[in-house]
């Protein structure tokens, strides 16, 4: 009798203490399952983007809808071009631009403007994203070639991700009323194609590929200019690097 | 595609001041959001009171024990359904308990509820109420007394050892119930407070804030109802119960004004990047809802007018109706603060843009599961569930008795 009263006070403690401990291990440092390095061979995307060359035709736009069936509203986008124009008196305003648009005003007429330049923004496919840590039914996840995607049949549509992505790349999607965000064109990188938005871009504003080829345009992208990502403090650890990003851009 | 919620975000477009990202146009969680932390506060709130009496043997507030339970019970039931109502697939919720994510603040939303309710409130009323079960079956016919035969369990046992097991484990689960009632309410601040993509939410203090207030709202509307329904069944209010269960409120909200005064402090003294923006948001999209209502009018005002009370009630023997009086206005007043704390927190959190170059704004609608109507139906729903809760589990003997404060006084005195 006691006996086996010790045995199941100490197989019960013995329980609650590893669940206790498991349970810790597993929430506290969300990093431990979220950023492991990709094993060897296996392929770990990255995108780059050149603010310099971008001209803000706003095509990535266009075809990133079209491709994806993004609504056509102005407020749904996975991708989008902000114009950033800088005046000399200091102050710095910004517009997301819209396809079809009438022409911003031209720098070199305007001498109130220091400079001006434009951003393309997507999501930033996070090697510690936040979206996946939070996501109450694991419907946000990474796939082992570094892209992060939502599955729309298991999605309950809480928002949660929405609020915990800093970067403003995901909006709750009105007729499947699930998250959706840029998924680097899944469906065509993993036939070989490139996105959608990398594909239209006239000046090679934007470039695809994986970070851990050696020949690639996109390692050659890295090795030719000095990289920023954006909101880097927040320790997500982005995957979209950007040339001669401005100090203006959040 | 839903052509309504086009034509909102069309007419909040004009309204956006500055540059916001343009997939950040809806406020994603909107009035139900609002509604959900404030119907957990009032939770763990009416329950720390009740274990004011158990714990903490406060003997005065006696009479609210068994209504604080009762009320704690009410809202606790009506809290998921905010929840459920606005997500995109309410259908989908059990996927949050059948396959969380254990990574997710939010999806230990059901183990922490159900840990609450089962192990902590229902037991606890269940230990409450067993022994009054059984001597009200005695007295009764037909389907109350199978009702009350059914809730006690079908349990007879009066003998005294019955009913001292009953004491030890109501005092085992109301200790238990504290930490509990702390963690339900912590727990729904952490949700926002670990977003770290949000400087309006990510802060170590909102739990603590979150509980704090939650303390405020929950004594604050038990005292209310107290006041309310006993007039109402032909009793006759207990001033010596609601003076005490004042003077915890009063300490109450001077902590939670407190924590959020150093917040605020700490916010505008360490004026991080955001600051500008934030500074903007509350002058004028916050500026009605957090400074006024709920500053001014939900803590300062009833700060005052309940210190008045305590500085006079020895002084000028003010009478016991402007007092009774003054403490109704007081907790309405607290109620409508405290909701509108939930608002500017979780409004709030949404109305900048992470960008901080810019402000969006919200439209309540009046329809729809988002809407003004379906959000007062909710704060409605817990009065009603407490009127039959009332109605199956009476607590009027507890609510009218005056003798144990009295006793107490003697003995004191």
């Amino acid at each position: 009798m006691n006996g086996r009263r010790t045995f199941l006070r100490g197989f019960l403690s013995f329980l609650l203490t590893g669940g206790a401990i498991g349970g810790i291990l597993r929430i506290s440092p969300s990093k431990a399952h979220a950023k492991e390095t990709p094993p060897k061979g296996q392929k770990w995307y990255g995108f780059g983007v050149s603010v310099d060359k971008c001209i803000g035709c706003a095509r990535c736009m266009e075809a990133c809808k079209t491709e994806n069936n993004v609504p056509r509203e102005p407020f749904f986008y996975r991708t989008w071009v902000e114009r950033y124009i800088t005046r000399k008196n200091g102050g710095t305003t910004v517009k997301a631009i819209e396809p079809n648009q009438e022409p911003a005003p031209e720098a070199a007429s305007d001498k109130s403007i220091l400079r001006s330049f434009f951003v393309p923004k997507l999501c930033n496919q996070c090697a510690n994203p936040p979206c996946v840590q939070v996501c109450p039914v694991g419907a946000t996840f990474r796939t082992d070639d570094g892209v992060v995607l939502v599955n729309e049949k298991t999605c309950i549509g809480c928002r949660y991700c929405i609020q915990a992505c800093p970067y403003g790349a995901r909006y709750l999607h009105p007729v499947t009323r699930t998250a959706d965000k840029c998924t680097f064109c899944y469906h065509r990188i993993s036939k070989g194609l490139l996105p959608a938005c990398v594909e239209v871009c006239p000046t090679q504003t934007r470039i695809f590929g994986d970070l851990n080829a050696a020949a690639s345009p996109m390692s050659r992208f890295l090795r030719m200019n000095k990289i920023h990502v954006l909101k880097p403090a927040l320790n997500t650890e982005p995957k979209v690097y950007y040339a001669s990003l401005d100090g203006e851009v959040r | 595609m839903n052509p309504e919620l086009l034509h909102t975000l069309k007419e909040l477009l004009p309204q956006i001041q500055g540059y916001i990202y343009p997939n950040e146009i809806e406020i994603h969680w909107g009035l139900l959001i609002v509604v959900y932390p404030y119907i957990t506060g009032i939770v763990a709130g009416a329950f720390i009171l009740a274990s004011l009496v158990k714990v903490f043997n406060v003997k005065e507030v006696q009479p609210l024990y068994r209504l604080s339970l009762l009320t704690a019970l009410a809202y606790l039931l009506v809290a998921p359904v905010a929840l459920v109502a606005h997500l995109g697939h309410p259908e989908r919720f059990y996927e949050i308990l059948l396959t969380p994510n254990t990574s997710s603040a939010m999806a230990m939303f059901g183990f922490v509820y159900a840990w609450y309710l089962m192990a902590v409130l229902l037991l606890e009323i269940w230990f409450v109420h067993r022994t009054d079960l059984i001597e009200w079956a005695e007295h009764e016919t037909g389907a109350m007394r199978f009702i009350h035969r059914a809730l006690a369990l079908f349990s007879r046992d009066t003998g005294e050892r019955a009913v001292a097991f009953d004491h030890k484990a109501l005092k085992v689960i109301t200790i238990v119930g504290i930490p509990s009632a702390f963690l339900l309410h912590g727990y729904v601040g952490f949700i926002f407070g670990s977003i770290k993509a949000n400087p309006w939410w990510s802060s170590v203090l909102i739990p603590i804030v979150f509980l704090f207030s939650a303390i405020v709202s929950g004594v604050a509307l038990v005292i209310l109802l107290y006041m309310v329904i006993t007039p109402l069944t032909g009793g006759k209010i207990n001033m010596r119960c609601v003076d005490k269960a004042i003077d915890f409120l009063f300490y109450a909200v001077i902590v939670d004004f407190s924590l959020e005064l150093v917040d605020f402090i700490h916010r505008v003294y360490q004026s991080e990047e955001e600051i500008l923006i934030l500074s903007e948001m509350v002058m004028s999209k916050l500026f009605a809802s957090l400074l006024i209502i709920q500053v001014l009018l939900g803590m300062l005002l009833p700060l005052a007018l309940i210190s008045v009370t305590k500085i006079f009630k020895k002084r000028f023997h003010l009478s016991e109706d402007l007092r009774k009086m003054v403490y109704f206005i007081s907790v309405i007043l607290i109620q409508f603060g405290i909701f509108a704390t939930r608002w500017n927190v979780v409004i709030g959190g949404q109305m900048f843009s992470k960008s901080f170059r810019g402000l969006t704004t919200y439209k309540v609608e009046f329809g729809g599961i988002e809407g003004l109507l379906f959000a007062i139906l909710l704060l409605a729903l817990p009065i009603v569930i407490l009127a039959v809760l009332m109605k199956i589990l009476p607590p009027w003997k507890e609510m009218r008795e005056e003798g144990a404060a009295e006793t107490v006084e003697v003995a004191g005195s």
